[in-house]
């Protein structure tokens, strides 16, 4: 098949939004202070910063894991009116405004919220301002894309398979361990990663519902929003990591798993 | 084709220039709507309550819109010198006003409007008994600051150290009004804010901090290079000086010059 010539207008309309991509990226990497950028490194807040960060957002992927691939299922499960409702409740993290979700999480778990005072008054547990608040933020919001990539696979999956080893005789959790998860792993995986960036980068709900304090709760968005008002060199330096750890997370992985969604 | 290419292009360009009336308040390019009288004042945000009643009082009286950006004096301060367009800039801080200053984007001198002072924010009724700064230090009494490099953060560090107290806060808020909603919302128990927070919010009582202890913050007022409208800049900082808006400080708690 011959393909057909795309009209100028679509080339320049493509390379303008292209460029709105690449215009912030080259002005960090321009202005970012190379010389003091192993220094910035070595800074305590960067390290402590990273650190929580790589592990609130690894932490929020793997609960995304456990409870959205059932949640994924669910909702491949249904149809009609209850499908719309759930996918919507599903989705609703990612156009609420995160701000929104940290208040509306603090108005669920906070001290006086309606799970939360339960727990403070039964067993005398806060989450608000804890690694936990945190993780919780992080996945409020990244979880629906994990969902989303999931759900998608398992509607497309041939489910001729599962059939053929159910009536070999195996049960559903060896078909779903044996035949389902592993024809879903391309699925899971680029769900996972859109999750874990998504996790990454959150901001609003953690600060709204986690607050900052270094080391327990200030995660590298947090600090680069808080240094570009005091030290901006050290704010461009951890957005620099932030973008290579994303850029080379993407690259790697783009071609083999994202390609599926 | 081509036609619809430039159809979708305008529709962007205009809902660039309408959506919000910040971008169009800020930007004078929109060209469209009426003559400007409009005014932009970057404010602590600690001056809301304030600012929001002259804002309206000039629209009244004066017929000048303002539209105001508040948000902590550090975060205005990199805004302002990262070249955001702005007429008034009235800060928390002498501190944050120099660095303005320094980076050449003031028209006037700055003059000092009103000062606040420290006090200790707690629920309504005081259900844990905060009396003093040292009592912050209690251990299970969870304390929320406003961070170092807020101006309301560096003052309360600075009264804790006069009094000799050592908190382990439970979070660092990036402006004042985050660390009173978190003790309004009950989140937490105690918090550093301004007198004027406390008036303003009416959700929690305040405990006073004695002179000895207490940092009395200063706000600085000026006219910026940026300012599209000097008139108008002028005369909200004339109003903020005069008996009127005086008045309206000290009725949200600020004192008076």
């Amino acid at each position: 098949m011959k393909r057909t010539r795309v009209p100028p207008a679509i080339g320049l309309l493509a390379a303008l939004g292209l460029l709105l991509f690449l215009l912030p990226l080259a002005g960090l990497i321009v202005r970012a202070p190379w010389n003091q950028a192993l220094r910035e490194l070595a800074d305590p807040t960067t390290t402590t910063a990273l650190g929580l960060s790589i592990f609130c957002s690894l932490t929020a992927t793997a609960i995304a894991l456990v409870l959205g691939i059932p949640l994924a299922i669910i909702l491949a499960r249904t149809r009609g009116t209850l499908r719309n409702i759930l996918r919507a409740l599903t989705t609703l993290p990612m156009v609420l405004p995160p701000v929104v979700g940290g208040v509306a999480l603090l108005l669920a778990f906070g001290r006086r919220g309606l799970v939360g005072s339960l727990l403070n008054q039964w067993f005398g547990i806060q989450i608000p301002f804890t690694t936990a608040a945190a993780v919780m933020a992080e996945t409020f919001v990244a979880m629906p894309f994990l969902v989303i990539a999931v759900e998608a696979g398992l509607r497309s999956l041939d489910h001729r398979y599962e059939e053929a080893a159910r009536s070999l005789g195996a049960g559903y959790w060896r078909v779903f361990t044996r035949v389902t998860l592993p024809l879903l792993r391309p699925a899971i995986f680029s769900g996972a990663v859109l999750c874990w960036a998504r996790a990454l980068g959150e901001f609003g709900a953690t600060i709204t519902f986690a607050g900052n304090f270094p080391g327990r709760t200030q995660t590298v968005p947090i600090a680069v929003y808080l240094a570009l008002e005091t030290k901006p060199e050290a704010a461009i330096t951890l957005s620099l990591i932030l973008l290579v750890v994303s850029v080379a997370i993407l690259v790697g992985m783009r071609d083999r798993w994202l390609g599926a969604l | 084709m081509t036609r619809t290419m430039v159809a979708i292009l305008a529709a962007g360009i205009m809902s660039a220039c309408g959506s919000g009336t910040t971008t169009c308040a800020i930007q004078t390019s929109c060209g469209v709507g009426p003559p400007r009288t409009t005014l932009t004042v970057f404010a602590a945000a600690s001056l809301q309550p304030a600012f929001d009643k002259i804002g309206a009082k000039l629209l009244s009286t004066q017929n000048l819109a303002t539209t105001f950006s508040y948000a902590g004096t550090q975060t205005l301060t990199t805004q302002l010198t990262q070249g955001a367009p702005a007429d008034v800039f009235a800060s928390a801080d002498v501190a944050h006003m120099t660095t303005i200053h320094s980076a050449g984007l003031l028209y006037s001198q700055s003059v000092l409007f009103a000062h606040n002072r420290l006090e200790i924010a707690v629920a309504k009724g005081n259900p844990k008994g905060v009396h003093s700064l040292a009592d912050l230090a209690r251990s299970g009494l969870v304390v929320v600051l406003a961070d170092p490099s807020v101006p309301a953060g560096k003052y309360a560090a600075q009264a804790l150290a006069k009094a000799g107290v050592t908190v382990h806060p439970a979070s660092l808020e990036q402006q004042v009004t985050g660390v009173l909603s978190k003790v309004a919302l009950g989140e937490a128990d105690a918090g550093i804010v301004y007198h004027s927070d406390i008036v303003s919010s009416g959700q929690v009582d305040g405990v006073v901090i004695p002179d000895t202890q207490n940092v009395i913050a200063d706000y600085p007022i000026a006219v910026l290079m940026s300012a599209q409208n000097v008139a108008g800049a002028v005369a909200f900082v004339d109003f903020v000086l005069s008996t009127d808006g005086q008045s309206i400080l000290t009725a949200a708690g600020f004192q008076g010059m």
